[in-house]
């Protein structure tokens, strides 16, 4: 059953000559229980597609039903993981998953508060840094945070939006693991988007490539038939998941070309002599001298 | 300990004394010399070289002085008086000194005269409290108001009231401006309604504010048991300082990061909620940017509206050392020019170390 649909949406930004059309005519239909991926290039508008879920923005044509209602707004009902953390820098680890909670269980004792809170900071393995400032954490821990902070709200479906792309290779494999590891536990819809084919045939269901924008829409979607738990190193041997990755691939390879090639127009660079070193340039930041 | 008791005093803004307990503990002493020589030896020097200078300064003022005095006793009354005049002048006797800048030594004899005035000034108070504590006891038994001293306030006396004004002016400053600063901030439309207004008034000087709080006390005020001097100059400094922190508070919850709002937004936060939790907090930083440069203008705006307003503090003890012209009044000037600029430091300092505490690390997040 349908948890999630979007019916022709479109969505574009601006009047007149400045408009952009980033997203036309998706349609998209997301199940309960369902690992859904979003692979597209950067600039494609995917952020667009994930804020219109979460109900930060509205389309322009079309609906987005959330079981069967239209969306009139954000709500905890949809957990957000930002790519930038979006962690409040004056609170603590406990005090930014608490403060999400206290919005959503407002009726929670004190001690059940806590109880619920130390759960989910445990989750992600952050218990000895639960009294820290996010500034003293780094980006995978933040992100940890960010994740219980979303997982603690108890939400219907989770919201990714390139949850780990800012992180280092070694640090996202271990988070797209334990991120799997906690999905895995009561298997909420979840969707994530990311630019990382691999990502999305590690952890989701099901593979939607997102054309390049403007007019960014969805494309063919496709299936990730591998049983849970997947292991990283068994499935980079297994020659379906390498005939999937290349299908996936060739097609984002593809239309990125078409696109390309539709917008092949000449831009003329402006005819700058270069400067000779030795010169004496204006407008240079001016460097402190030390005359002493 | 070592890095804790750095960390505290950088808080405070005595970082210069950091090569000194690295060398204390042992640390690179060559290179922390160095440092230490460069950030806290140096200032020192320079000091120095101000005194010298000032010094010489003093000394060429006060011959040029004296030597114009000589002169003019011989045009106007001849050789002898002339001679006599030189006499005079070289004994030191108070009747026939020039009066010009006063040297540093002068200033540092003026600054000790000040600090026995005090301590006689002091003792008046509590010999006259003892002999009136009687007297005192029967008058508050029937209910009349105690006898207080009525007498000259000392150097420090005026110090006091100086800071118990600023200090009002700021609180005051501060209650109107951080929210108003809010509200405005918070609405586009109000900011730009208010913008013209704020940008007329923010150049306002401090004079012209004091005459129109003094138009509108006089007036409100009829209780003659109040000080209305006192009134009027820190509701003057207060209106004098509050810009900064009114334009700074409006710019902060207008610029709030859009990701905190994006949050707030998710997380369905009412409006009160969304000011506490996340406006306020993440504008903190600016709020007390504003208030530092609030406290700096409110000092400094002091001295004026003390002088005009007669209230008792540094600014009218300036302005009646001026008047008094007696033959340490200019050395007096001097000294309080130094205790001004010196507090005036010390109340910067103090809201630097408060701002940096309020500071969170706004890249990292």
């Amino acid at each position: 059953m349908a948890i999630l649909e979007l019916n022709n949406v479109s969505k574009s930004f601006g009047v007149g000559s400045n408009k952009i059309d980033v997203l036309t005519d998706i349609n998209l239909s997301v199940n309960e229980g369902e690992f859904l991926a979003i692979v597209g290039f950067s600039g494609s508008g995917k952020t667009t597609l994930i804020n219109l879920i979460n109900g930060l923005h509205f389309p322009d044509q079309g609906e987005v039903l959330l079981k069967g209602n239209p969306i009139v707004g954000p709500g905890p009902d949809r957990g957000v993981i930002f790519q930038n953390y979006s962690l409040l820098p004056w609170l603590s680890v406990y005090s930014n998953v608490k403060l999400a909670v206290d919005e959503v269980f407002p009726k929670m004792s004190r001690s059940e508060k806590e109880a619920h809170i130390l759960k989910y900071i445990e989750m992600v393995n952050l218990t000895p840094a639960r009294d820290k400032k996010p500034s003293e954490l780094s980006g995978g821990m933040r992100q940890r945070v960010s994740v219980a902070r979303a997982l603690a709200m108890n939400p219907e479906m989770l919201l990714m939006d390139e949850p780990l792309s800012a992180l280092d290779a070694l640090t996202r494999g271990s988070l797209q693991e334990e991120i799997i590891k906690i999905w895995s536990q009561n298997k909420k819809t979840a969707v994530l988007i990311t630019n990382d084919v691999d990502e999305g045939i590690l952890m989701a269901d099901r593979i939607i490539p997102l054309t390049p924008g403007p007019n960014a829409t969805l494309g063919p979607e496709f299936n990730v038939p591998f049983e849970r738990p997947r292991d990283v190193t068994n499935i980079n041997k297994d020659e379906q998941y390498k005939r999937l990755r290349n299908e996936i691939l060739e097609y984002l390879i593809e239309v990125g070309s078409t696109r390309r090639q539709v917008s092949d127009q000449k831009y003329i660079l402006p005819d700058l002599k270069p400067t000779m070193p030795g010169r004496i340039r204006l407008g240079r930041k001016k460097q402190k001298v030390k005359y002493f | 300990m070592k890095d804790k008791s750095i960390k505290t005093l950088k808080m405070f803004g005595l970082g210069f004394l950091e090569p000194l307990i690295r060398i204390f503990s042992g640390e690179e002493p060559a290179k922390n010399g160095k440092i230490f020589f460069t950030r806290a030896l140096l200032p020192l020097l320079s000091i120095f070289v101000f005194i010298a200078i000032w010094h010489a300064g003093a000394m060429a003022l006060y011959n040029s002085e004296a030597d114009a005095r000589i002169e003019k006793a011989r045009e106007e009354q001849g050789e002898e008086a002339a001679i006599a005049m030189q006499e005079c002048i070289e004994s030191g006797d108070i009747s026939c000194q020039p009066n010009t800048l006063p040297s540093p030594a002068q200033v540092y004899g003026a600054f000790q005269a000040l600090c026995q005035d005090h301590q006689s000034i002091s003792e008046k108070k509590d010999d006259f409290k003892e002999r009136v504590s009687e007297t005192n006891e029967q008058r508050e038994a029937q209910g009349l108001d105690p006898i207080t001293y009525t007498g000259r306030p000392s150097f420090l006396d005026q110090i006091g009231t100086s800071l118990k004004t600023v200090f009002a002016g700021c609180l005051l400053a501060m209650f109107i401006a951080v929210p108003i600063g809010i509200i405005i901030g918070l609405s586009p439309s109000l900011r730009t309604s208010f913008n013209w207004l704020i940008q007329i008034l923010k150049p306002v000087s401090p004079v012209v504010w004091l005459l129109l709080v003094f138009m509108i006390v006089k007036t409100v005020i009829t209780d003659p048991s109040l000080d209305k001097s006192f009134i009027i100059s820190f509701i003057s400094v207060g209106l004098c300082a509050m810009w900064a922190t009114l334009v700074n508070t409006s710019m902060g919850v207008s610029t709030v990061d859009k990701d905190f709002i994006n949050v707030a937004k998710v997380l369905k936060l009412n409006i009160g909620q969304n000011i506490f939790k996340i406006i306020l907090p993440a504008s903190l930083p600016l709020i007390f940017t504003g208030l530092r440069i609030t406290v700096s203008v409110a000092w400094m705006v002091l001295i004026a509206i003390e002088l005009l307003a007669q209230s008792p503090g540094l600014g009218s003890f300036v302005w009646e050392e001026f008047q008094n012209g007696a033959n340490d009044s200019n050395a007096k000037i001097i000294v309080a020019m130094f205790v001004i600029g010196l507090i005036g430091f010390l109340l910067d300092r103090i809201m630097l170390s408060v701002q940096n505490m309020m500071s969170f690390n706004k890249g990292m997040a």
